[in-house]
Parts: structure tokens; sequence; C-alpha cells
């Protein structure tokens, strides 16, 4: 074990996974020279050379759609989207063809793209460095999403990502990615995707969330002294139903928090799922702590927006005293 | 290019009498069709978009597979790796990153291997394209654009869609050679592909061929292009179609005969009875294959819906 940041934990899976199996390549813009604006892919170009991890024009779709090639070549393209914002383009590629392939091949061709990006607010940035994207993506047929907030999550989840037969895109809290320090294991390290995590135990109110918000959820229940659940979901696609179900049979009482914006979020699906699965489980309604439907704020206003310990405070008194 | 005829002409008949669904006519282009992929190896892929569907004939695959697509059935839908050709793409020119990927992966592995992507006019104008052209000039990967300018984009003339004098002069911004071919002369559309295809191999990177002519039949059969065509030049273009202009050269060179003709027409006219008929007696689709091949390893949601007792909601 070896106590690292968040994004050197992401930096690290992506060593070892390069020394691991060589068809395994990086691509983005600023990957290699720069090592990643936020330094995720730092050592990579030196180690493994500029075809392994490679500086590509500045097209996102282009980009995504030559990974799809490159699988058919045989290869496991793991490409950087620079911020979780500048992704948008891709998503053509996405929906049309990284989702639809391995169906449109009957099952025949794998694509094992992984698509990795910071994503979230709270880091003072300009305009579209901020934004929660997720739900468009866990809402693509064939993708799988993952989203950890733990330097060992961030390691795990990558690698089990790249060696997964199917596209998966993980999302990385950028807000925490110096602040979330940890122990992780040394060398090889897989969280298999499909797993939740509970993050702290309780049993008066079940806390579900991702990203940057596990840490805020953690800091709701403390403050509140409610015995909260907090569970880490780690992989929204596959989901892991059982453990949420669980936890909602065990407290009765469900907040979901997540920054993107409330309406068809993910949180809704949650929510959804609860309803399906767990009503008769219920003492008090589901309730959701999120960022709201409007572009994300100018950022002297973006404190107003990201879910706060106050607000997720807030939702935990309001289920316990309903 | 007989073969890439009978097919057009029996899919429509087939579509008519409706045996195939909704089809993208490929007529007259045979001579691009042909001419491009003939100066390809088998281990080079072909990238084909929807007018270019029966591209797979000219590797040996079955009428029936690529009638199968039409008609919606699963059987129609290939294992791109036993063909190297892959998926037909129906969303307009946003194969070209994939067969760059493919180009560029290639020369990553130091595997040989060409990448041709084919493409229309309209195709030129989306970012794809540009995207795709970009990335596979700067990586200097062995692949060959084929633009087949029809001149029309369904009902958009190719004068709405750009103002650059030619599409081959669009190849210089992206730092790669343009060539401007006659559409509808298969040993010119040859020449220029085998040309591109020699410079790929040997390390030039890539190449755009605009392969030049109008469209002489509908785009496809949910089209009536009456609305905006020119009806003159359409009856002008089908009396220089692609397939008799090179029967007459070559019957002019004495290198084809009314036997040989009458053989290839009547062999692909039998392939093609064959196809339908193969296609036909197919079974019914699996319901399964609804659930089937989204992912490797299905989620337990999906995968529950595998089982019968699921199908309600």
């Amino acid at each position: 074990m070896t106590e690292l940041t968040l994004v050197e934990a992401v930096n690290d899976a992506l060593h070892t996974e390069l020394a691991r199996d060589g068809s395994v390549l990086v691509m983005g813009e600023d990957v290699g020279r720069a090592g990643g604006v936020f330094r995720a892919t730092a050592g990579l170009r030196d180690r493994f050379g500029a075809d392994r991890c490679v500086d590509v024009p500045l097209a996102e779709a282009g980009m995504l759609g030559a990974a799809v090639g490159l699988c058919l070549a045989g290869l496991r393209p793991v490409c950087e989207m620079q911020y979780d914002a500048f992704s948008y383009p891709c998503l053509d590629q996405l929906i049309t063809h990284v989702g639809r392939y391995r169906w449109r091949t009957r099952g025949t061709v794998d694509f094992p793209v992984t698509i990795r990006m910071p994503y979230g607010g709270g880091v003072r940035a300009p305009e579209l460095h901020d934004d929660s994207p997720e739900a468009y993506y866990v809402h693509t047929p064939g993708i799988k999403v993952a989203v950890p907030s733990t330097p060992g999550d961030a390691k795990g989840l990558l690698a089990a990502a790249i060696r997964d037969p199917d596209p998966v895109v993980v999302f990385e809290p950028k807000l925490v990615y110096r602040t979330a320090r940890g122990e992780v294991p040394e060398g090889e390290h897989v969280v298999p995707l499909g797993k939740a995590r509970i993050a702290r135990a309780g049993d008066e109110a079940t806390l579900l969330a991702y990203g940057a918000m596990v840490a805020v959820c953690e800091q709701a229940a403390e403050r509140t002294g409610v015995s909260c659940e907090v569970v880490d979901i780690r992989s929204l696609r596959p989901l892991d139903e059982e453990t949420i179900l669980a936890s909602v049979a065990k407290t009765g009482r469900v907040a979901i928090v997540h920054e993107a914006p409330r309406t068809a979020g993910f949180g809704a699906e949650l929510a959804a799922l609860v309803a399906e699965k767990a009503l008769l489980h219920l003492q008090a309604p589901v309730l959701r702590v999120t960022g709201y439907d409007v572009p994300y704020p100018y950022w002297q206003l973006e404190d107003l927006y990201v879910p706060s310990v106050e607000r997720v405070s807030a939702a935990v008194r309001k289920l316990v005293d309903f | 290019m007989v073969l890439l005829r009978v097919f057009d002409e029996r899919a429509l008949v087939y579509h008519r009498q409706g045996r195939i669904g909704t089809y993208a006519i490929a007529w007259n282009h045979e001579a691009i069709q042909a001419g491009a992929t003939f100066a390809l190896d088998e281990q080079d892929w072909i990238f084909p978009s929807y007018r270019e569907s029966p591209i797979g004939l000219v590797r040996g695959m079955a009428p029936a597979t690529i009638l199968q697509w039409w008609r919606g059935h699963p059987s129609g839908w290939w294992n791109p790796l036993d063909w190297n050709v892959a998926s037909i793409c129906v969303p307009v020119g946003t194969h070209v990153p994939h067969a760059a990927g493919l180009a560029w992966g290639k020369k990553l592995k130091g595997e040989p291997g060409v990448a041709m992507a084919f493409f229309g006019d309209g195709a030129t104008s989306e970012g794809a394209f540009h995207e795709g052209a970009n990335l596979a000039a700067v990586m200097e990967a062995p692949l060959v654009l084929v633009c087949n300018n029809n001149s029309w984009a369904i009902s958009t003339p190719i004068s709405a869609q750009t103002r650059a004098e030619t599409l081959a002069d669009k190849a210089k911004g992206y730092g790669m050679p343009g060539v401007r071919v006659d559409g509808l002369d298969v040993l010119a559309v040859y020449e220029a592909a085998r040309e591109a295809v020699e410079r790929a191999r040997a390390g030039g990177g890539p190449t755009f061929i605009e392969a030049v002519h109008y469209r002489a039949a509908p785009h496809g059969t949910a089209d009536d292009p009456g609305a905006y065509i020119d009806q003159e030049r359409v009856e002008t273009e089908r009396r220089q179609e692609c397939v008799g202009r090179f029967e007459t050269e070559l019957r002019d060179r004495g290198l084809l005969d009314d036997e040989l003709v009458g053989r290839l027409r009547s062999e692909a006219e039998e392939a093609m009875r064959a196809g339908i008929a193969e296609a036909e007696a197919e079974p019914p689709a699996d319901p399964r294959a609804v659930f089937q091949h989204a992912y490797a390893e299905p989620p337990p949601d999906i995968a529950a819906m595998l089982e019968p007792e699921a199908h309600s909601d």
C-alpha cells in the first residue's frame, strides 16, 4: 500500500495497465508531452513511447471514432476527454457507434474503449469546466459508467474499465483530485464494475451518492448526528441494486445526492428503483439533493449550486422528521 | 460491376414486392465501388456507407446476408473481421474516423493493411469527415478516402453543399493528395485507387479521391427526386451509365462478347434468386436477439430480460 492522491492513483493505474498489456494505449489532448492538464498521464510518454501515449488533434468525436477503428485493429484505447463538458462532441460517436458496434456485429467483436474524464464543479474554473454529464452516458445502451470517490477505487475501477471487453466511461471527481488521499494497493489492483461500496454504515437514513458527493454525504452524516448509511454507488451501469435495496430496507429513508441537474438526472433512476423495489420499506418520501435545471453558474455563485453539507444535512433532518 | 448492378436492380424489385425494406439505391455507382475496391488486397479494409451496402459482394459475401440487412433480420449483421468489411454506416460520414483509426492501428501494430472509406459529397460537410481525414493525415495512416460525388445529398445539390471549386481541393487543407476522377469510368477510378493504395502501403499516408458523376436514380426507395432534380439530365446520365460504358469499351477492344456478357448477367441473376430465397427461408429472428449482444456480459437487468417471464413491465 502507498498513500496517493486520487489523480496519482489514476496515473498509477495507467502505468500499471500499459505495462501489463501491450495493446493498451492512451490518447487525448495534451496527454503526451504535457502529461495531461491534471498530470493524470504524467510519465507515460517517456516510459511507453509516443505511440502508446498519443497527443491527438483537438477533436473529441474524431478521437473516439478513431478508437472504434483501433479496436477493430485489436488495440485497447483509453481516451482522455480533457474536461467533462468538452466531451460533448464525442457523444455523437458514443451514441451512434461506440455503444452499438458490438451489437451491430452480433457480439462477434469487442470494443474495449475506455473513456476517462475529470468531472464536476467547485474548482473556480471558467464556464464548461464544471459539468456532471454522467446521465447522458448512462442513458446510452452498450456503455458502462463508473465514478470513483477514493484513490483506491480510482485505480481499481480504471483498471477494470481498461480490462473490460465493453466501452466504459470513468468520471473522475476533479474537485478531490488532489485532496482525496488514501491507501492504494501497489501493482495490479482491480475493483469490479457493478459493486457499490458502503462508505459509512448507519441505520436511520441512506444517502446514495458518487464521486465528490460521497465526502459531502459523510460530512452531513457527521454534522447531523443521524445514523446515516452512505452508499458510494461507484458503478452507475451496471448498478448494484442489491446493496442499495438492502440499505433502504434497513433504514427506510433515502436521499440521493448528485451535482448534475435534477430533471432526468441519475437520481431519478435511483428514486425509481427504490419506488419499484423498496416502496414498502419507505418511512419517508425519497429526497433528491442535486444541482439545478440551469446552466452551471458563474463561479462566484457555484457554491449555491453544488450540493453542500448544509443542503444534504437539511435533507437528512427532513427524512427523520417526516 | 455486373454483380453490383444486378444486386441493385433486383433489390429495387424486391423492395417493390415487399420482400425487403427501405433500400438505398446504388445504381450507376458500380464503377466507383468496383473500381476502387479492385485496387485492394484481402487484408485491406472497406468501410461502406449505406450507398455501398452490397460492397461485401466483392469479397465473396453472400447476397442473402446483405438482403437480410435490408430485411431487418439479425443475420444481415456480419462479423467485420470475417470479411475486413466494416458494418454499414448509416449516419453520414461518421465512419470516416473509424477507417482512420483502423488504418492508424495497423500502422501502430506494424501490420500490413490499408483502409478504404466510402462516403458521399454531403459527408464532406460533416465534422466527422473533417476530424477523421485530419487525424489520418497527422498519423500518416494508410487510408484511402473515396468520395462518391454524385452531385446530390438527397435533395441538396453540391452547389448548396460547398463553395469549394472541387471537393478534391479539400485534401490540400489536410496536407494529403486530392485526386478528381470520372466516377463513371471504372478504369479511371481503379487507377486513382491503385496509386492511392500504393502510396498508403509505402507509408505515404492518406489520399482523397473525388469520383464525380450525377445521381441518375433516386436516393432511396422512399425518395421522389421529381420534386428537385433535373429530369432531362437524369435521362442523359442514364444513357451513359457506367456498366454499359465499360461493356462497350471492352467489346470495342475485343475482350467481351455476347456469350460472356450473357453469362455474367445470368450468373448474377441466379445468385440473387438464390440469395432472396435463402434469406426468405431463414427462420424468423429469435426474440432473444433484442437483448443479446449489447454487452459482452449483460448487466443483470438486461440478462433478466432473456428470461421469458421477464417480458412484462
